[in-house]
Protein backbone atom coordinates (compact mmCIF):
# COMPACT_ATOMS: atom_id res chain seq x y z
CA UNK A 1 0.00 0.00 0.00
CA UNK A 2 1.34 3.40 -0.93
CA UNK A 3 0.56 6.89 0.35
CA UNK A 4 -2.26 7.34 -2.15
CA UNK A 5 -4.02 4.17 -0.95
CA UNK A 6 -3.84 5.29 2.68
CA UNK A 7 -5.07 8.78 1.85
CA UNK A 8 -7.97 7.33 -0.14
CA UNK A 9 -8.85 4.99 2.73
CA UNK A 10 -8.82 7.83 5.28
CA UNK A 11 -10.88 10.02 2.91
CA UNK A 12 -13.51 7.27 2.46
CA UNK A 13 -13.45 6.45 6.19
CA UNK A 14 -14.19 10.09 6.96
CA UNK A 15 -16.99 10.03 4.38
CA UNK A 16 -18.50 7.03 6.16
CA UNK A 17 -18.39 8.95 9.46
CA UNK A 18 -20.15 11.87 7.78
CA UNK A 19 -22.86 9.75 6.14
CA UNK A 20 -23.15 7.57 9.26
CA UNK A 21 -23.89 10.67 11.33
CA UNK A 22 -26.56 11.79 8.84
CA UNK A 23 -28.11 8.30 8.96
CA UNK A 24 -28.11 8.49 12.77
CA UNK A 25 -29.82 11.92 12.79
CA UNK A 26 -32.39 10.75 10.23
CA UNK A 27 -33.18 7.68 12.33
CA UNK A 28 -33.61 9.81 15.46
CA UNK A 29 -35.95 12.21 13.64
CA UNK A 30 -38.20 9.33 12.54
CA UNK A 31 -37.82 7.61 15.91
CA UNK A 32 -39.14 10.63 17.78
CA UNK A 33 -41.64 11.70 15.13
CA UNK A 34 -44.83 11.04 17.07
CA UNK A 35 -43.72 11.89 20.58
CA UNK A 36 -44.52 15.00 22.59
CA UNK A 37 -42.99 13.60 25.78
CA UNK A 38 -40.04 15.74 26.98
CA UNK A 39 -38.16 12.74 28.46
CA UNK A 40 -38.27 10.91 25.10
CA UNK A 41 -36.67 13.83 23.26
CA UNK A 42 -34.22 14.67 26.08
CA UNK A 43 -33.13 11.03 26.24
CA UNK A 44 -31.44 11.06 22.82
CA UNK A 45 -29.29 14.11 23.56
CA UNK A 46 -26.29 11.91 24.33
CA UNK A 47 -26.61 10.05 21.07
CA UNK A 48 -27.08 13.21 19.03
CA UNK A 49 -23.88 14.59 20.60
CA UNK A 50 -22.03 11.48 19.39
CA UNK A 51 -23.55 12.13 15.96
CA UNK A 52 -22.34 15.73 16.02
CA UNK A 53 -18.78 14.63 16.88
CA UNK A 54 -18.87 12.05 14.06
CA UNK A 55 -20.18 14.69 11.67
CA UNK A 56 -17.35 17.05 12.60
CA UNK A 57 -14.67 14.37 12.21
CA UNK A 58 -16.22 13.22 8.93
CA UNK A 59 -16.55 16.72 7.52
CA UNK A 60 -12.99 17.76 8.36
CA UNK A 61 -11.54 14.40 7.33
CA UNK A 62 -13.20 14.36 3.93
CA UNK A 63 -12.05 17.92 3.25
CA UNK A 64 -8.45 17.56 4.45
CA UNK A 65 -7.75 14.14 2.92
CA UNK A 66 -9.70 15.07 -0.21
CA UNK A 67 -7.59 18.18 -0.81
CA UNK A 68 -4.34 16.28 -0.13
CA UNK A 69 -5.49 13.59 -2.58
CA UNK A 70 -6.24 16.19 -5.25
CA UNK A 71 -2.66 17.49 -5.00
CA UNK A 72 -1.06 14.08 -4.56
CA UNK A 73 -2.66 12.31 -7.53
CA UNK A 74 -1.29 13.22 -10.96
CA UNK A 75 -4.61 12.47 -12.64
CA UNK A 76 -6.53 15.05 -10.64
CA UNK A 77 -6.16 18.78 -10.17
CA UNK A 78 -7.83 20.89 -7.50
CA UNK A 79 -9.48 22.98 -10.24
CA UNK A 80 -11.17 19.99 -11.90
CA UNK A 81 -14.87 20.73 -12.24
CA UNK A 82 -15.98 17.71 -10.19
CA UNK A 83 -13.59 18.63 -7.35
CA UNK A 84 -14.74 22.25 -7.28
CA UNK A 85 -18.35 20.99 -7.34
CA UNK A 86 -17.52 18.69 -4.42
CA UNK A 87 -16.04 21.58 -2.42
CA UNK A 88 -19.13 23.72 -3.06
CA UNK A 89 -21.45 20.82 -2.14
CA UNK A 90 -19.40 20.12 1.00
CA UNK A 91 -19.72 23.75 2.15
CA UNK A 92 -23.45 23.84 1.37
CA UNK A 93 -24.03 20.55 3.19
CA UNK A 94 -22.27 21.81 6.29
CA UNK A 95 -24.11 25.11 6.38
CA UNK A 96 -27.55 23.53 5.82
CA UNK A 97 -26.70 20.80 8.35
CA UNK A 98 -25.57 23.40 10.88
CA UNK A 99 -28.92 25.20 10.58
CA UNK A 100 -30.85 21.92 10.88
CA UNK A 101 -28.75 21.01 13.93
CA UNK A 102 -29.49 24.38 15.54
CA UNK A 103 -33.24 23.83 15.11
CA UNK A 104 -33.15 20.33 16.61
CA UNK A 105 -30.74 21.40 19.37
CA UNK A 106 -33.27 24.07 20.41
CA UNK A 107 -35.96 21.37 20.73
CA UNK A 108 -33.53 19.17 22.68
CA UNK A 109 -32.64 22.02 25.05
CA UNK A 110 -36.33 22.76 25.64
CA UNK A 111 -36.97 19.05 26.35
CA UNK A 112 -34.12 18.96 28.89
CA UNK A 113 -35.44 22.14 30.53
CA UNK A 114 -38.91 20.61 30.91
CA UNK A 115 -37.44 17.38 32.32
CA UNK A 116 -35.32 19.44 34.72
CA UNK A 117 -38.49 21.14 35.97
CA UNK A 118 -40.04 17.74 36.55
CA UNK A 119 -42.61 18.14 33.78
CA UNK A 120 -43.15 14.69 32.38
CA UNK A 121 -46.49 15.22 30.68
CA UNK A 122 -46.64 15.52 26.85
CA UNK A 123 -45.93 19.02 25.56
CA UNK A 124 -47.57 19.82 22.20
CA UNK A 125 -45.37 22.93 21.89
CA UNK A 126 -42.24 20.80 22.24
CA UNK A 127 -43.60 18.33 19.68
CA UNK A 128 -44.30 21.19 17.30
CA UNK A 129 -40.72 22.46 17.74
CA UNK A 130 -39.31 19.03 17.01
CA UNK A 131 -41.56 18.48 13.99
CA UNK A 132 -41.16 21.97 12.54
CA UNK A 133 -41.19 21.90 8.76
CA UNK A 134 -38.20 24.26 8.73
CA UNK A 135 -35.98 21.85 10.67
CA UNK A 136 -37.21 18.87 8.64
CA UNK A 137 -36.64 20.65 5.31
CA UNK A 138 -33.14 21.69 6.33
CA UNK A 139 -32.22 18.19 7.48
CA UNK A 140 -33.48 16.44 4.38
CA UNK A 141 -31.86 19.08 2.17
CA UNK A 142 -28.51 18.25 3.81
CA UNK A 143 -29.18 14.52 3.24
CA UNK A 144 -29.95 15.25 -0.43
CA UNK A 145 -26.79 17.33 -0.78
CA UNK A 146 -24.70 14.48 0.65
CA UNK A 147 -26.28 12.09 -1.88
CA UNK A 148 -25.38 14.50 -4.71
CA UNK A 149 -21.87 14.83 -3.25
CA UNK A 150 -21.50 11.04 -3.30
CA UNK A 151 -22.75 10.93 -6.90
CA UNK A 152 -20.21 13.61 -7.82
CA UNK A 153 -17.37 11.64 -6.17
CA UNK A 154 -18.24 8.45 -8.02
CA UNK A 155 -19.32 9.74 -11.45
CA UNK A 156 -16.63 12.45 -11.53
CA UNK A 157 -18.39 14.54 -14.20
CA UNK A 158 -16.11 16.30 -16.72
CA UNK A 159 -13.07 14.51 -15.28
CA UNK B 1 -5.31 -1.46 -8.34
CA UNK B 2 -6.22 2.08 -7.36
CA UNK B 3 -5.48 3.25 -10.90
CA UNK B 4 -7.81 0.53 -12.18
CA UNK B 5 -10.49 1.73 -9.80
CA UNK B 6 -10.04 5.31 -10.92
CA UNK B 7 -10.29 4.44 -14.60
CA UNK B 8 -13.21 2.00 -14.34
CA UNK B 9 -15.81 2.08 -17.11
CA UNK B 10 -18.58 4.58 -16.45
CA UNK B 11 -21.32 1.92 -16.59
CA UNK B 12 -20.02 0.67 -13.21
CA UNK B 13 -20.64 4.02 -11.61
CA UNK B 14 -24.30 3.58 -10.72
CA UNK B 15 -23.93 0.15 -9.08
CA UNK B 16 -20.85 1.48 -7.27
CA UNK B 17 -22.92 4.42 -6.02
CA UNK B 18 -25.56 2.01 -4.69
CA UNK B 19 -22.86 -0.20 -3.14
CA UNK B 20 -21.23 2.70 -1.29
CA UNK B 21 -24.61 4.15 -0.30
CA UNK B 22 -25.74 0.79 1.11
CA UNK B 23 -22.47 0.35 2.99
CA UNK B 24 -22.75 3.85 4.46
CA UNK B 25 -26.36 3.20 5.55
CA UNK B 26 -25.25 -0.10 7.09
CA UNK B 27 -22.45 1.59 9.03
CA UNK B 28 -24.79 4.42 10.08
CA UNK B 29 -27.36 1.91 11.33
CA UNK B 30 -24.72 0.00 13.27
CA UNK B 31 -23.34 3.20 14.80
CA UNK B 32 -26.84 4.18 15.91
CA UNK B 33 -27.56 0.72 17.31
CA UNK B 34 -24.26 0.51 19.19
CA UNK B 35 -24.85 4.00 20.61
CA UNK B 36 -28.36 3.06 21.79
CA UNK B 37 -27.21 -0.25 23.25
CA UNK B 38 -24.29 1.34 25.10
CA UNK B 39 -26.70 3.88 26.59
CA UNK B 40 -29.04 1.03 27.61
CA UNK B 41 -26.18 -0.92 29.21
CA UNK B 42 -26.16 0.71 32.66
CA UNK B 43 -29.72 1.99 32.84
CA UNK B 44 -31.91 0.86 35.69
CA UNK B 45 -34.84 3.21 35.11
CA UNK B 46 -37.39 1.15 33.10
CA UNK B 47 -38.31 4.01 30.73
CA UNK B 48 -34.70 4.58 29.67
CA UNK B 49 -33.93 0.88 29.45
CA UNK B 50 -36.92 0.10 27.21
CA UNK B 51 -36.43 3.19 25.03
CA UNK B 52 -32.73 2.61 24.35
CA UNK B 53 -33.19 -1.14 23.86
CA UNK B 54 -36.02 -0.56 21.36
CA UNK B 55 -34.01 2.13 19.59
CA UNK B 56 -31.06 -0.22 19.16
CA UNK B 57 -33.26 -3.00 17.83
CA UNK B 58 -35.13 -0.80 15.34
CA UNK B 59 -31.89 0.81 14.12
CA UNK B 60 -30.57 -2.67 13.31
CA UNK B 61 -33.80 -3.87 11.70
CA UNK B 62 -34.86 -0.81 9.70
CA UNK B 63 -31.50 0.78 8.86
CA UNK B 64 -28.59 -1.67 9.10
CA UNK B 65 -30.37 -4.63 7.50
CA UNK B 66 -31.70 -2.74 4.42
CA UNK B 67 -28.27 -1.11 4.12
CA UNK B 68 -26.66 -4.56 4.03
CA UNK B 69 -29.12 -5.76 1.36
CA UNK B 70 -28.45 -2.72 -0.86
CA UNK B 71 -24.67 -3.02 -0.36
CA UNK B 72 -24.61 -6.74 -1.14
CA UNK B 73 -26.99 -6.55 -4.12
CA UNK B 74 -24.93 -3.76 -5.69
CA UNK B 75 -21.68 -5.64 -4.96
CA UNK B 76 -22.95 -8.61 -6.96
CA UNK B 77 -24.04 -6.28 -9.77
CA UNK B 78 -20.54 -4.77 -9.99
CA UNK B 79 -18.92 -8.22 -9.85
CA UNK B 80 -21.06 -9.42 -12.77
CA UNK B 81 -19.90 -6.40 -14.80
CA UNK B 82 -16.23 -7.01 -13.97
CA UNK B 83 -16.33 -10.60 -15.19
CA UNK B 84 -14.89 -12.19 -12.06
CA UNK B 85 -16.01 -15.79 -11.62
CA UNK B 86 -14.44 -16.87 -8.34
CA UNK B 87 -11.25 -18.31 -9.87
CA UNK B 88 -9.68 -15.00 -10.77
CA UNK B 89 -11.00 -12.86 -7.91
CA UNK B 90 -8.50 -10.44 -6.36
CA UNK B 91 -7.76 -10.98 -2.65
CA UNK B 92 -9.40 -7.72 -1.55
CA UNK B 93 -12.66 -8.93 -3.09
CA UNK B 94 -12.38 -12.09 -1.01
CA UNK B 95 -12.00 -9.97 2.13
CA UNK B 96 -15.11 -8.03 1.15
CA UNK B 97 -17.16 -11.17 0.55
CA UNK B 98 -15.98 -12.82 3.75
CA UNK B 99 -16.77 -9.81 5.90
CA UNK B 100 -20.11 -9.16 4.18
CA UNK B 101 -21.40 -12.73 4.29
CA UNK B 102 -20.14 -13.76 7.73
CA UNK B 103 -21.23 -10.33 8.90
CA UNK B 104 -24.75 -10.99 7.64
CA UNK B 105 -25.11 -14.05 9.88
CA UNK B 106 -23.78 -12.06 12.83
CA UNK B 107 -26.13 -9.18 11.93
CA UNK B 108 -29.16 -11.50 11.92
CA UNK B 109 -28.09 -12.98 15.26
CA UNK B 110 -27.62 -9.49 16.68
CA UNK B 111 -31.09 -8.43 15.51
CA UNK B 112 -32.66 -11.53 17.05
CA UNK B 113 -30.88 -11.00 20.38
CA UNK B 114 -31.78 -7.31 20.42
CA UNK B 115 -35.42 -8.12 19.55
CA UNK B 116 -35.81 -10.76 22.25
CA UNK B 117 -34.02 -8.41 24.63
CA UNK B 118 -36.67 -5.73 23.98
CA UNK B 119 -39.44 -8.24 24.70
CA UNK B 120 -37.84 -9.13 28.01
CA UNK B 121 -37.24 -5.58 29.23
CA UNK B 122 -40.88 -4.71 28.57
CA UNK B 123 -41.90 -7.17 31.26
CA UNK B 124 -42.70 -5.60 34.65
CA UNK B 125 -39.73 -5.47 37.00
CA UNK B 126 -37.04 -5.79 34.30
CA UNK B 127 -33.88 -3.96 35.38
CA UNK B 128 -31.35 -5.07 32.77
CA UNK B 129 -31.30 -6.19 29.16
CA UNK B 130 -28.98 -9.22 29.24
CA UNK B 131 -29.68 -10.22 25.64
CA UNK B 132 -29.13 -6.63 24.56
CA UNK B 133 -25.80 -6.69 26.39
CA UNK B 134 -24.78 -9.73 24.35
CA UNK B 135 -25.91 -7.96 21.17
CA UNK B 136 -23.81 -4.87 21.92
CA UNK B 137 -20.32 -6.43 21.44
CA UNK B 138 -21.64 -8.33 18.41
CA UNK B 139 -22.78 -5.08 16.80
CA UNK B 140 -19.43 -3.50 17.71
CA UNK B 141 -17.52 -6.39 16.12
CA UNK B 142 -19.69 -6.02 13.01
CA UNK B 143 -18.88 -2.32 12.86
CA UNK B 144 -15.14 -3.02 13.10
CA UNK B 145 -15.44 -5.78 10.48
CA UNK B 146 -17.22 -3.51 8.03
CA UNK B 147 -14.58 -0.82 8.55
CA UNK B 148 -11.94 -3.44 7.66
CA UNK B 149 -14.00 -4.12 4.52
CA UNK B 150 -13.98 -0.39 3.72
CA UNK B 151 -10.18 -0.53 4.00
CA UNK B 152 -10.02 -3.57 1.68
CA UNK B 153 -12.37 -1.98 -0.86
CA UNK B 154 -10.51 1.33 -1.01
CA UNK B 155 -6.85 0.42 -0.50
CA UNK B 156 -7.25 -2.84 -2.47
CA UNK B 157 -4.26 -4.71 -0.98
CA UNK B 158 -2.86 -7.52 -3.16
Amino acid sequence: MDTHDWLLFLHVLAAFALVGAEVMFTFLIFWLWRTDVPADIARVSGLSRIGSVLLGIGAMGTLIFGIILAFEADRYAIWDVWIIAALVLWALTLEVGRRAGAAYDAAGAEARRLVGEGRTEPSPELGAMFRSSNARTLHFTSVGLIAVLLLDMIFKPWA
Amino acid sequence: MTVLAATRPTDWDFPLFLHVLGAAILVGGLLTAVGMQVLAWNRREPGDLVAYSRGGFWALLTVALPGWVLMRFAAEWIRSKEGWNGDNDPSWLGVGYLVADVGFIVLLLTILLAGFGVRRVRRPGATANTLGRIATPLATILLIGYLVAVWAMTAKPD
